[in-house]
């Protein structure tokens, strides 16, 4: 594993084209692209205001730069330096913005969500979309780009419109049976819906691509209800993470429950293997053992270092009460995700902040726990085969396969906490960004099995 | 008892009254009473008999106490005291009997009277224990009243408190009735409180919007350096109608070709079961012959031929064209048919199970009676089998050994060469023992002939000297007259005795080697014939008792007679 150097960074914005050719950065008001491989800049614009949010278009041609407090979109392109565009909302004000598949429109949510303003670069055509419902998932495109489904309130009732991506036409549109929306998700081949209601209630809808209601899955009652959903790359599965700290996973024939995930503070199976996450200071005789980058040696000399360890079973993980009193407590499902060989789920259950639960789908059983010292920030699965990479704050970053597991130490002079990274859409590299730099880390090929 | 007491003899005295009276209570019988009461308790009354008499009869009243006495006796059946002839004459014999009959009524009296005291004493313990018994018995009623006071009391209270608590619970119920009232209100409320302000929210987007957007804002733009191309290279389509109708044929051949796809995975799986069934029904087939006919002919009236007729239709059908025929038509044929071969093959099971646990049962119940003869049977055959399986290992071994001969260098046979010359050393080593065993024998053999040699030497010395004695004598006799040369005769025949005791000695040996053993006890006697010898007859009497103590001694004599 080789680590490039650092470079400037600013509010976690760095991201990779669709294409993998290109690396994306922001510093206050400049986006910087390089290039991949030798992570030379190719292009350097200066943006307006400082970026609050950038997007590639899906033919890496373009990158959107938002600039939320000014109301301003701008756009550069890659082939043409020279290009410009701006967008600008005026006083509607801009909450948020991104490409329409298709990579020659831009969408921009305007404040309290009066409007969605649909921008095009090919005309100069303009279309609006009236009643866009206030939530986080409320845009979903299909995979392939064909379709968009949005959700819409009016009246108090809730309502999806289906758009045909090519030309914004209104392909379907009805009113599903929520109390208050939540969110909407694709499947991964784009003829099913999922429609989850407000975290008051335990319900979601699951529609077809031609409004038509498949099924309704409701786990419980009067309890506080979904947190997290996602499909199973194959479409077949629906994991549903809730704040019964369980996940269900719903089947895609008969949208029944297949079973329930349970997250316990303690584990008992002998069948599981726990990996605890240790952290001493270095030795010379263990370097060998933690997966010593060569260069890390310098800076790691008088830093600790940390690695994994077996942990003997039954284990008790280490398990934060939430204030029961307070919205939106930390508790139950947050964060899930299916590996893109659809064979194992990695979840995180909030109440257990240190902890990643991942399981073996063909078995609908737990495979691996990995107790962390810090807790997890975020975990990504790399795009081409089953490996999570995790992030928790301090300066390593971890990486699983069910060949094991490794804690790899930044190493950079200074503090590097990793808060966040992305995979690189070959599963060799990624960026690993902490708050005011990023720097990519390099897998050898050796490694993949 | 108080009785007796008016019977009282009216003429005696108080003092012999009271007298009568303390000892009189303790008696029963109200007849008999004076005599009984003297003759009772002897000891006391020997003091107030005397009393008694002086008080009773004195010198005075004689006449009077007597004929008192005759007539009291004659009232209680007595004879009278008086000679019935002579008047006024006492009669002594009628005395006496009166005396002893009245002392032999007094001594049953007083058998009884102790028997009755001790059942009275009995009766009394009886009484007092049936008392405490009562008394035991009447506290316990006591106790188990006042319990069942006591819990009558305490029920009483938990029916109190029960109907406490039902009326608590009913207030929680209707508390939670109430509370859920409220709180199904409050859910209205909230809800129509959120409906309402969101209209008012929805009502000031509206207006923002209107205020907003109607301006004509003219920041609203888009500053475009120049307009790019589709990602297609096509220009925008116009919207019409059949734009929409395009669209709506698209999504609906999206949502075909999904469904499509899963046709055809469920095809694939299908038919993947279907298979599956298959090939199970053929080996329930292939298992189930020999019980088939069975319940064929069980179920011979009614529907069973017509079923497996049925069946074996649909058995042939399926083995024709299983996989062109739909599921609507093959389901319900391979279905029925495989319910039913199941539903025999389970029946099958289930008897065999049966056949099983009652041939256990039966092998426990009948073992006795089988184990004998079998057993025996069974042990013989067993025991030919481990002859059998013996022998052949006893052959493996010689091949084996046969090829460790033959050379081969392989770690393996020189591996089983040590294993086999271990075998031998140790086979070796029993050899060497029996050897060692044989050679004992062997010297305790030799040990008896040398014996044997050295006896026949010292027999062959007494011999040897008797002749001597025997030549002296003669020699003397002969020579009696010759006096003077006797001292030189002696020496000379002792000289030349050599060659005659050298013939004699061949003769000995040739008569002995025959017959070695029997030789013993004429040795014996020619020990005995030799005693009068001292010297020899010693060494040999010691040489018979102690041949095997002493071995160097045999070894001397045995080397006397090999040297000889």
């Amino acid at each position: 594993m080789n680590f490039s150097e650092v470079f400037k960074l600013s509010s976690l914005l760095c991201k990779f084209s669709p294409d993998g050719k290109y690396l994306a950065s922001c510093v206050q008001y400049r986006l910087i692209v390089r290039d991949v491989n030798n992570l030379q800049i190719l292009q350097l614009y200066t943006c307006l205001d400082q970026i609050q949010y950038i997007e590639w278009s899906s033919d890496s041609l373009f990158i959107l730069c938002a600039m939320y407090k000014r109301g301003i979109v701008q756009v550069w392109s890659l082939e043409q330096p020279d290009w410009h565009c701006k967008i600008d909302e005026g006083s509607a004000g801009l909450v948020a913005s991104c490409w329409s598949p298709d990579g020659r429109h831009i969408l921009n949510t305007t404040e309290f969500y009066l409007r969605i303003t649909v921008w095009s670069l090919c005309t100069k055509s303009v279309s609006y979309i009236k009643y866009p419902k206030a939530c986080q998932h409320g845009i979903a495109f299909t995979k392939d780009g064909r379709y968009m489904a949005l959700a819409e309130r009016r009246d108090c009732k809730d309502f999806i419109s289906l758009f045909v991506c090519s030309d914004w036409q209104l392909l379907r549109h009805f009113d599903t049976e929520t109390q208050d929306l939540s969110g909407i998700e694709w499947a991964p081949n784009g003829c099913v819906l999922a429609v989850w209601d407000t975290c008051l209630e335990y319900k979601i809808l699951l529609y077809s691509l031609d409004g038509r209601l498949l099924s309704t899955y409701s786990a419980y009652e009067w309890s506080l209800g979904i947190k997290s959903v996602a499909w199973s790359p194959s479409s077949q599965f629906l994991a549903i993470g809730s704040y019964d700290e369980k996940v269900r996973i719903l089947n895609h024939v008969t949208w029944k429950k297949i079973t329930e995930l349970e997250h316990p503070a303690t584990i008992a199976n002998p069948k599981i293997i726990v990996y605890k996450e240790m952290e001493k200071s270095p030795r010379v005789e263990t370097e060998s053992l933690v997966f010593p980058p060569a260069r890390a040696q310098a800076s790691s000399l008088f830093s600790t270092q940390s690695k994994y360890d077996i942990s003997q079973v039954p284990v008790s993980l280490q398990y934060v009460k939430p204030v029961a009193d307070r919205a939106n407590p930390r508790i139950g499902i947050g964060m899930l995700a299916f590996s893109p060989d659809n064979c194992f789920l990695a979840t995180k259950n909030d109440n257990i902040p240190n902890a990643i639960w991942i399981w073996d789908v063909q078995k609908l059983k737990l495979f691996v726990v990995l107790e962390q010292l810090y807790a997890v920030q975020l975990f990504q699965w790399d795009p081409r085969q089953p490996r999570l990479a995790i992030c928790t704050g301090n300066s390593n970053v971890y990486l699983w396969s069910p060949a094991g597991c490794v804690s790899v130490q930044v190493p950079m002079e200074g503090d590097f906490q990793v808060l966040s990274l992305c995979w690189h859409s070959s599963g060799d590299s990624m960026a690993l960004m902490s708050k005011d730099n990023f720097c990519m880390c390099y897998l050898e090929r050796e490694e993949v099995k | 008892m108080g009785d007796w007491k008016t019977i009282t003899v009216p003429a005696l005295s108080s003092a012999s009254k009271i007298t009568y009276q303390n000892t009189s209570e303790k008696k029963m019988s109200p007849s008999s009473l004076n005599m009984q009461q003297v003759l009772r308790s002897p000891l006391p009354l020997s003091k107030s008999t005397h009393s008694f008499f002086s008080a009773f009869c004195t010198e005075e009243n004689v006449e009077q106490s007597i004929s008192y006495l005759n007539r009291e006796l004659t009232t209680l059946g007595f004879p009278s005291l008086y000679s019935e002839c002579k008047d006024k004459e006492l009669n002594v014999v009628s005395i006496l009997n009166c005396m002893n009959e009245l002392l032999v009524l007094q001594r049953k009296n007083l058998r009884a009277q102790e028997e009755v005291e001790i059942q009275h004493l009995k009766l009394g313990s009886d009484m007092d224990h049936l008392q405490n018994c009562y008394a035991k018995v009447k506290e316990q009623l006591e106790a188990s009243r006042r319990e069942i006071v006591g819990l009558q009391e305490r029920d009483r209270q938990q029916q109190c408190k029960n109907r406490n608590l039902h009326r608590l619970l009913k207030n929680e119920k209707d508390e939670v009735q109430k509370l859920q009232n409220i709180i199904a209100s409050r859910a209205t409320q909230y809800n129509h409180d959120m409906k309402r302000k969101e209209r008012e929210y929805n009502k000031l987007k509206e207006r923002l919007h209107q205020l907003v957007m109607n301006k004509k804002d003219k920041k609203i733009a888009m500053d475009v350096l120049n307009y790019v191309g589709r990602v297609d290279g096509k220009r925008g389509a116009w919207r019409t109608g059949k734009t929409e109708a395009r669209n709506e044929e698209e999504m609906y051949k999206v949502l075909l070709g999904g469904y499509e796809q899963r046709q055809k995975q469920l095809l694939v799986e299908n038919a993947e079961l279907k298979k599956v069934l298959q090939q199970m029904k053929k080996e329930m087939i292939s298992l189930l012959p020999p019980q088939k006919q069975k319940p064929k002919e069980r179920a011979e009236d009614g529907i069973g031929p017509v079923l497996s007729d049925m069946e074996e239709d649909a058995v042939e059908l399926n083995k024709e064209n299983m996989w062109e025929l739909s599921c609507e038509t093959v389901r319900e044929q391979l279905t029925n048919s495989i319910r039913k071969q199941w539903r025999m093959l389970k029946n099958h099971v289930e008897k065999l199970d049966n056949q099983v646990s009652r041939a256990h049962s039966g092998a426990l119940n009948g073992s006795d009676v089988i184990s004998r003869e079998d057993h025996e049977l069974e042990t013989e055959k067993l025991e030919l089998e481990i002859q059998q399986c013996k022998e052949m290992i006893k052959t493996q071994q010689q091949l084996l050994q046969q090829q460790l001969m033959s050379p081969c260098d392989d770690d393996t046979s020189m591996l089983l060469q040590d294993c086999y010359l271990l075998e031998e050393r140790e086979r070796l080593q029993e050899e060497w023992k029996l050897f060692r065993e044989q050679k004992n024998n062997f010297e305790r053999e030799r040990r008896s002939f040398t014996e044997a040699a050295i006896r026949l030497g010292l027999e062959r010395k007494a011999f040897e000297e008797d002749r001597g004695a025997w030549l002296k004598q003669q020699f003397l006799s002969m020579t009696s007259d010759h006096k003077n040369s006797e001292h030189v005769k002696t020496q000379s025949a002792y000289s030349g005795s050599s060659d005659p005791d050298n013939q004699l000695m061949n003769f000995r040996s040739r008569q002995k080697k025959p017959h070695c053993l029997p030789s013993v006890p004429p040795s014996e006697e020619l020990c005995q014939t030799i005693q009068p010898i001292p010297h020899n007859s010693n060494s040999s009497v010691v040489l018979n008792k102690t041949t095997e103590d002493s071995k160097p001694k045999q070894w001397k004599g045995l080397k006397k007679a090999e040297t000889e």
